[in-house]
């Protein structure tokens, strides 16, 4: 199912690359590079000599005719390939600081040293929406939270999730709490998979395996699917891009959706696509750290979702203005 | 803290009069005794005493903590004479592990000062003394190679009088090029880890920026970032000269009709400069230290850790020696006066840089006919090697990467002066004559969202044990491939190796830091005749310590090799 979603989404961005204008390309004033045969070791050394007295080397303009680089190591023939490392490359010692420094007083450095580049551990806290949530056919002012933080390397990290809503001055409608695993699995998407708890509206436990990450056209997008302690299957996208208008006034479309692979009666949910959030919020970034925001979201309920919300006497749709803040730290 | 300040206040003192009973050149002035001095004394000699503290630092309306040597930002500048011994005795005051590296000076590989490779490092309240023969001339410098210390102020420009004097000019100046930010560089490193271009402002945005909607929407698509030209700017730096901001008024003096030589060292951490003063040329005359062929130029691009010498004669007045950061957040700036007291008034910061198609490694031409239709793949894992590790850590394979010794730069290709490229340089001395036994290609690779940085797609993290082998004086061609869309200053510890520019071979030049440039490959000989263990790596402080750095090692090696 959010794969589909993803799949559609992708479908429906804009400029397929098809459609990419490639007369732009030629207008720009630098000169075509050069192809230096003797820079790119396509000569011996002693011929190198004798083309630096003569012309220089024509311009590559003639297509990709002789681009094929992975042929380096038959470029000199008398040079052997990368990996004829020779013998005495090979010799001992294995550390040679050891030798002069002492093998126990070097250990601590060389671990220190790997810690140090590359063996970073860092995290941050995000509050992504801090926001109320007012009604425009009038109604109780709601307030919701959309926060994480994630502590980890560069692969693998930990990353707790809440978000959660209610009205002023009453109870907390929904809210949830999630402690995901994620690992990168490329280099722009991570899987993630854990555990959901929800107190609100009723204690349910879910597991959760979701995909988040950065899409083509820079947008941010995560996906989860979860299982409920009752068996039950639902599922969740959300998308988002930030559109800069100036350097700190940043504009966000925002997507969310929700789905349900079966009807749940007591949390007044029907089987389909339960329910859609399209929102717009314009942030201004007083430090990157911190944007008040406002926006306006239209929030509806759909399918069957929406008849049951009807039949309770309840709208299934409609307008609300938010104010709110993004902030990280 | 105010026990510390009062320590550090005596011993700045004592540094002061100690300094003040050499002639002071000008990069030295400016103290204020309460803090780290902005540039400082120059020290010479066989025993040369450093002492590694915290200090406090100011510059216009930034300040915050230092890591000063000898009290000062930049430390000391430390002239020898070639073929003089010299024993560095370094004290570290710090509460942390602390080291010296002396950034191109040919040392025995345990002198060379990189703990975890070459020593153990200077534990805190621990004396260190280096000891090694002078085997050369020219303009160098050192920092620690300790965290993330250099870019706090732990560095300092070295000068080595030839033996035999150059009569080329008549003053002769070191212009320190450095950064300083109030932020502690943990905390830098760890937003550069959170991603959201933190220090970027300048960004396309709907408003600002050229690009056509189709392009945009192409650099979308590849998740890529076209004003992607530095990691950290000048949203939080200040850019130094001789560890005195814009504001701080650094002069340096000449009288009419005089040949001034500049020694242009790039001590930052993470920025590339542009250097230029306006109306006056500049020959140059040495790059990396190493003598080259005279060649007059306009403007150059120094890379992080790269050194200059140009002759300059300026007419008589006052010239803004510009140090322009590549992605034009700010600018380091100093006067060049023949009237004391006068200040050279700077030209504006020029419109911010954007990258081509040709940074991207593809190839950017009026022959474009032949890429209609052509995949815009900008991660063809097939192009790479077996041994390059293909994982989240990659984010981009330049898919047709050329080399590119005759790029000026980022921004500068397309100014109306002379600016000076790598194929410019030839070795001013002949080098040996070598044939190349062996050639390798090592692939710089990265992932700008997640911020990971390394050689062949594995962080140093993953080849602690793995290190780059090279037999005694075997002849190595190595060809650099940036699978990245930034310009990556690689340093190699302990070795000078050859730029193959295009200079006959026996004139090429010799350097101990290449840029390579996006999207492109550059490619050096190396004569590996320094045995022992040696770090190779990027020189953009944060993406060594995000991992892109490698052990070299050179064998067989002998423990009396190296003493």
């Amino acid at each position: 199912m959010i794969r589909a979603m993803l799949l559609a989404g992708a479908v429906l961005l804009p400029a397929p690359l098809a459609a990419q204008d490639h007369s732009g390309h030629g207008s720009r004033s630098e000169p075509a590079p050069e192809m230096d045969h003797c820079a790119m070791g396509h000569l011996p050394p002693e011929q190198c000599g004798k083309q630096e007295e003569s012309e220089p080397a024509p311009a590559m303009d003639d297509g990709m005719a002789g681009m094929d680089h992975g042929s380096h190591g038959a470029m000199n023939d008398k040079s052997a390939p990368e990996d004829a490392v020779p013998a005495r490359a090979l010799e001992g010692p294995r550390h040679a600081a050891d030798a002069i420094w002492g093998r126990e007083a070097m250990e601590p450095a060389r671990r220190e040293l790997a810690r140090g580049n590359g063996g970073m551990t860092t995290g941050m806290v995000l509050v992504e929406r801090l926001e109320a949530r007012i009604p425009t056919d009038g109604g109780e002012t709601g307030y919701l939270w959309d926060a994480q933080a994630w502590y980890g390397g560069d692969l693998n990290r930990f990353v707790l999730k809440t978000e959660g809503e209610g009205e002023f001055g009453g109870a907390v409608e929904d809210a949830e709490i999630q402690a995901l695993y994620s690992r990168a699995i490329g280099p722009f998407f991570d899987l993630q998979a854990g555990v959901r708890f929800d107190p609100e509206p009723d204690s349910r436990t879910h597991l959760v395996l979701g995909v988040a990450g950065l899409a083509p056209y820079m947008f941010h997008v995560d996906g989860a699917l979860f299982l409920s302690d009752r068996g039950d299957l639902t599922a969740r996208v959300e998308a988002e891009y930030d559109q800069k208008i100036t350097q700190r006034l940043i504009l966000q479309p925002r997507i969310e959706a929700e789905f349900a692979a079966q009807d749940i009666p007591e949390r007044e949910i029907g089987a389909g696509v339960t329910k859609v959030e399209p929102g717009l919020r314009l942030r201004y970034e007083i430090a990157r750290e911190f944007a008040p925001y406002i926006g306006v979201e239209y929030e509806a309920k759909l399918g069957e979702t929406a008849d049951i919300a009807r039949a309770g006497g309840e709208d299934p749709d409609g307008f609300k203005v938010l104010l709110g803040v993004r902030a990280w730290f | 803290m105010a026990s510390l300040s009062r320590r550090h206040l005596i011993r700045s003192t004592v540094a002061l009069a100690a300094a003040s009973a050499l002639p002071v050149p000008a990069w030295a002035r400016g103290a204020s005794l309460s803090r780290a001095q902005n540039g400082s004394g120059e020290l010479s000699g066989e025993d040369i005493e450093l002492s590694i503290g915290d200090h406090h630092f100011m510059t216009g309306t930034r300040s915050g903590h230092a890591v000063a040597v000898n009290g000062s930002v930049p430390g000391p500048l430390i002239r020898l004479r070639e073929g003089q011994n010299v024993r560095l005795n370094v004290t570290n005051n710090l509460a942390e592990d602390s080291s010296i590296h002396w950034h191109g000076l040919l040392v025995p590989f345990q002198f060379d000062g990189v703990p975890g490779v070459s020593f153990p490092g200077i534990r805190p309240g621990e004396r260190f003394t280096y000891e090694f023969p002078i085997r050369q001339s020219g303009t160098y410098w050192w920092h620690s190679h300790s965290g993330l210390q250099e870019q706090a102020g732990h560095y300092g420009p070295i000068v080595v009088e030839s033996a035999d004097p150059d009569p080329r000019y008549d003053r002769d100046y070191v212009v320190l090029l450095s950064e300083f930010t109030p932020i502690h560089p943990h905390e830098i490193m760890r937003k550069l880890k959170v991603g959201e271009h933190y220090f970027n402002y300048q960004m396309q945005t709907a408003t600002e920026g050229e690009m056509s909607g189709a392009m945009r929407r192409m650099w979308g698509q590849m998740r890529m970032n076209p004003r992607d030209i530095s990691d950290v700017t000048g949203s939080t730096y200040t850019f130094l000269i001789n560890g005195h901001g814009p504001a701080d008024d650094l002069q340096f003096a000449f009288r009419a009709g005089e040949r001034v030589r500049l020694r242009i060292i790039n001590g930052s951490a993470m920025t590339f400069f542009n250097v230029r003063i306006p109306g006056v040329p500049m020959t140059v005359i040495a790059a990396d230290g190493q003598d080259v062929a005279e060649v007059e130029v306009d403007e150059f691009q120094i890379g992080v850790a790269e050194t200059y010498d140009v002759i300059v004669s300026p007419p008589d007045g006052s010239h803004a020696i510009v140090a322009e950061a590549m992605d034009r957040s700010g600018m380091g700036v100093a006067s060049l006066t023949s009237h004391k007291g006068h200040r050279a008034s700077p030209p504006p910061l020029r419109e911010p840089v954007t990258l081509t198609m040709a940074d991207m490694g593809m190839m950017d031409h009026g022959g474009m006919a032949g890429m209609e239709g052509m995949d815009h793949s900008m991660r063809d894992t097939s192009k790479l090697p077996a041994d390059v590790k293909v994982g989240p850590g990659l984010d981009m394979v330049s898919p047709m990467p050329m080399d590119r010794m005759d790029f000026p730069g980022l921004g500068l290709d397309t100014v109306k002066h002379r600016v000076l490229r790598y194929t410019d340089l030839k070795a001013k001395r002949m080098n040996p004559h070598r044939e190349v036994d062996r050639e390798m290609r090592i692939h710089l690779t990265g992932n700008m969202e997640r911020y990971m940085w390394s050689f062949d797609g594995k962080k140093f993290t993953a080849v602690t044990d793995d290190p780059i082998r090279f037999g005694f004086d075997e002849r190595v061609r190595v060809t650099l491939v940036n699978d990245t869309m930034m310009a990556h200053p690689i340093h190699l510890h302990g070795h000078f190796f050859e730029l193959v520019n295009g200079a006959d071979h026996m004139h090429q030049p010799l350097k101990h830091t290449v840029i390579v440039q996006p999207g492109g490959t550059a490619t050096f000989d190396l004569t590996a005749n320094e045995p022992g263990d040696w770090a190779f790596h990027c020189h953009l402080l944060y993406h060594m310590h995000a991992g892109m750095m490698q052990v070299v090692t050179v064998r067989p090696f002998s423990a009396g090799d190296g003493a």
